[in-house]
């Protein structure tokens, strides 16, 4: 069996009060590579400080958090950092897009800090944007495009790095029906070509494409298949 | 233990080697970073790039941005121009007769007597020493003829009944004292160096003499006896404020004085010179005339500005740089808060770039750019301002405007310090905002 891309054991994540708030109670996961897990819970389960967790934003107050077979634990800041750079990738529900910077420059910011080639930074970038059909928008600014495109931006700046995970925080949270399918859609191929996509939702369509469920409820998890 | 953190090199976008994690899954783990050439890494290219790609999206507010350092720098670059400005202005006005003169003289000791002797006398060809000097204008020879019991009168006929009184000096001087002195000839004309040379009996006569005397013209060619010698006066001169006794003597040619009188030495020099010129003349003048002996020559030149006006440059300027200052200081104020608040309005932005691998240090690094990138523009274009007011107010006044370059390099770089100084502040509170709460903000 090869090595799980993901492995938590026995997180625990809390935050101190008063009231000391218990947001993630023992949660014990694993995610190979290619995996597609999705995550649902209701609002205040613990999902968003999962999903820190996991992205290398956050750290776990007890239990460890293994990447790439990794301890991420004994990590410093600036190799966090850097992990966070070759490795992972972000999907937000605000799209977190630069307003003054073109379609294009966004897509190329995260390769500023991943240590891509700098020659192919922009073919990179132009390759991402094709691939989420957003080819012919590169030099728009993102105030003038629609909400699935600006998510799909999203996803571009998220894959151009090649990481291997993918953390999507309510992809669909401020999209619509059919914007929200395209963008699943998207969000399969990339799992085919070998990603391991772990999805945050409250929405049970989009939790139910995956193929992994983890069901959280007052920082407890609860696997469905 | 095997590192499977990394290949041995630093990860990217540090400089840093990593710490080396616990591992233990052995070696069948797969490294989690790959290697980053030096080339690939966040350079400064790309800081200055990420640091200047928004300055010019907001025009209005990086104007207002600008204001306080534009006019901090503008204001301590027109000080210090127009103290430089006016500092030869002043010159010219406090010491503009002081400060163009100069005499040579022999240097005199004090004998056992208690009176004053020379030591050495100067040469005949004084003044043709002295005019090769840069910054001579004109020189003359001048020497006080003694004329103990001696009479000058304006008849020949010795009236016994006459008061007595005090003849008026004699002087006797080369062709040029009267110009070398900047006076003006009332009506006839000067002596020549024909005259001097041919030792023919003329004299010039000091306006307030001339009238003592009664001579008011000099076309029905008037004499005047000296120890009875006749001398034809060939003219009246006035305007001497640099030696005003001059105006109640008689000036003849040193040629007739020292075929007439006796005279054996030249005396003094007396030299017009250039604005400015004083303190290097004064050490190249004695050398000039008397270079075996230069310590045989007594030189008196004005030594720069005068005291007074010294003191009230530095008060003035004082009060100015004060103000500048303070000035200054609002400016940099001004970029601290715009840039503290770019730090509040770009928390979303800052937690990005740290989801996106950033580490704190460029975080920090790329705040603190953009502040002084912002405090050197504010500085070039307060460099400028200033430059360009001391040179309208300059043209205005009539004035020479001066301005040292390094004074408008300076303010452009205290610009850049102003915006450094300004941006630490926001730039570490940048670095502490931590990337799930900027990200949770949307």
């Amino acid at each position: 069996m090869s090595t799980p891309l993901v492995e938590l054991r026995d997180v625990t994540r809390s935050f101190p009060g008063p009231p000391e708030v218990q947001a993630l109670k023992g949660i014990s996961l694993t995610v190979h590579d290619g995996d597609y897990v999705s995550i649902v819970g209701p609002s205040g389960s613990g999902k968003s400080t999962m999903l820190n967790i996991l992205g290398l934003l956050d750290r776990p107050s007890v239990g460890e958090y293994r990447l790439a077979g990794h301890l991420t634990g004994a990590l410093d800041e600036d190799t966090r950092a850097a992990v966070r750079a070759q490795r992972i990738g972000f999907v937000f529900q605000a799209f977190h897009l630069m307003p003054r910077r073109s379609v294009l420059e966004n897509v190329m910011m995260p390769m500023l800090y991943s240590g891509t080639v700098r020659g192919e930074r922009e073919d990179r970038a132009r390759q991402a944007l094709e691939r989420v059909g957003l080819g012919h928008r590169i030099g728009f600014l993102p105030g003038t495009l629609s909400g699935g495109e600006r998510q799909r931006v999203a996803v571009a700046r998220a894959v151009v790095t090649r990481p291997s995970l993918l953390l999507a925080d309510e992809p669909t949270g401020n999209l619509d029906a059919a914007t929200s399918a395209d963008v699943m859609e998207l969000f399969e191929e990339l799992v085919t070509d070998g990603l391991a996509l772990i999805i945050i939702t409250h929405d049970q369509a989009v939790a139910r494409r995956a193929s992994h469920r983890v069901g959280i409820t007052d920082g407890r998890a609860r696997t469905y298949g | 233990m095997t590192n499977h953190l990394a290949s041995d090199v630093p990860p990217a976008g540090t400089g840093d080697a990593p710490d080396v994690a616990p591992d233990q899954l052995g070696s069948k783990s797969p490294d989690l970073l790959h290697t980053v050439p030096a080339t690939d890494r966040f350079s400064f290219t790309d800081l200055l790039i990420e640091a200047t790609s928004d300055l010019g999206t907001r025009p209005g507010r990086l104007l207002m941005t600008l204001a306080g350092t534009i006019l901090g720098i503008g204001a301590l670059v027109a000080t210090i121009g127009f103290a430089q400005t006016t500092a030869g202005q002043l010159s010219k006005q406090f010491n503009a007769f002081a400060a163009t003169q100069i005499v040579a003289s022999p240097a005199q000791i004090r004998n056992a007597e208690g009176n004053s002797v020379s030591t050495g006398t100067l040469p005949w060809d004084a003044v043709q020493r002295m005019e090769r000097l840069a910054g001579i204008e004109q020189a003359a020879l001048i020497n006080e003829v003694p004329l103990q019991d001696g009479t000058v009168a304006a008849v020949p006929v010795n009236d016994p009944s006459a008061p007595t009184s005090a003849p008026p000096r004699i002087f006797a001087a080369s062709a040029g004292l009267i110009d070398a002195l900047e006076g003006t000839v009332r009506y006839g004309r000067l002596f020549d160096e024909g005259h001097d040379q041919r030792q023919d009996r003329v004299a010039v006569l000091g306006e307030r003499l001339a009238g003592n005397l009664g001579i008011t013209r000099v076309d029905s060619q008037p004499s005047i006896f000296i120890n009875g010698i006749p001398y034809a006066v060939v003219g009246v001169f006035g305007d001497m404020q640099q030696r005003s006794e001059l105006l109640d003597s008689v000036v003849i040619s040193t040629g007739a004085a020292r075929n007439d009188f006796n005279l054996t030495t030249p005396g003094d020099v007396q030299a017009r010179i250039v604005i400015g010129a004083g303190p290097q003349l004064a050490a190249q003048t004695a050398l000039a005339l008397a270079p075996d002996a230069p310590d045989s020559v007594t030189i008196a030149a004005p030594q720069g500005r005068s005291n007074l006006a010294e003191s009230v440059q530095s008060d003035v300027n004082l009060i100015f740089v004060i103000l500048s200052v303070v000035v200054l200081l609002a400016g940099g104020v001004g970029i601290a808060n715009v840039t503290m608040l770019s730090v509040m309005e770009r928390t979303g932005e800052i937690g990005l770039r740290r989801a996106l691998g950033a580490t704190r240090r460029q975080i920090a690094t790329q705040f603190v750019t953009e502040s002084v990138i912002l405090g050197l523009l504010g500085g070039l274009l307060g460099a400028t301002t200033g430059v360009f007011a001391v040179i309208a107010i300059s043209l205005s006044q009539q004035w020479t405007p001066v301005t040292h370059p390094l004074v408008a390099i300076g303010g452009a770089l205290l610009g850049a310090v102003v915006g450094l100084a300004a941006g630490s502040f926001p730039a570490r509170k940048a670095t502490r905002i931590e990337p799930v709460a900027a990200l949770r903000g949307g």
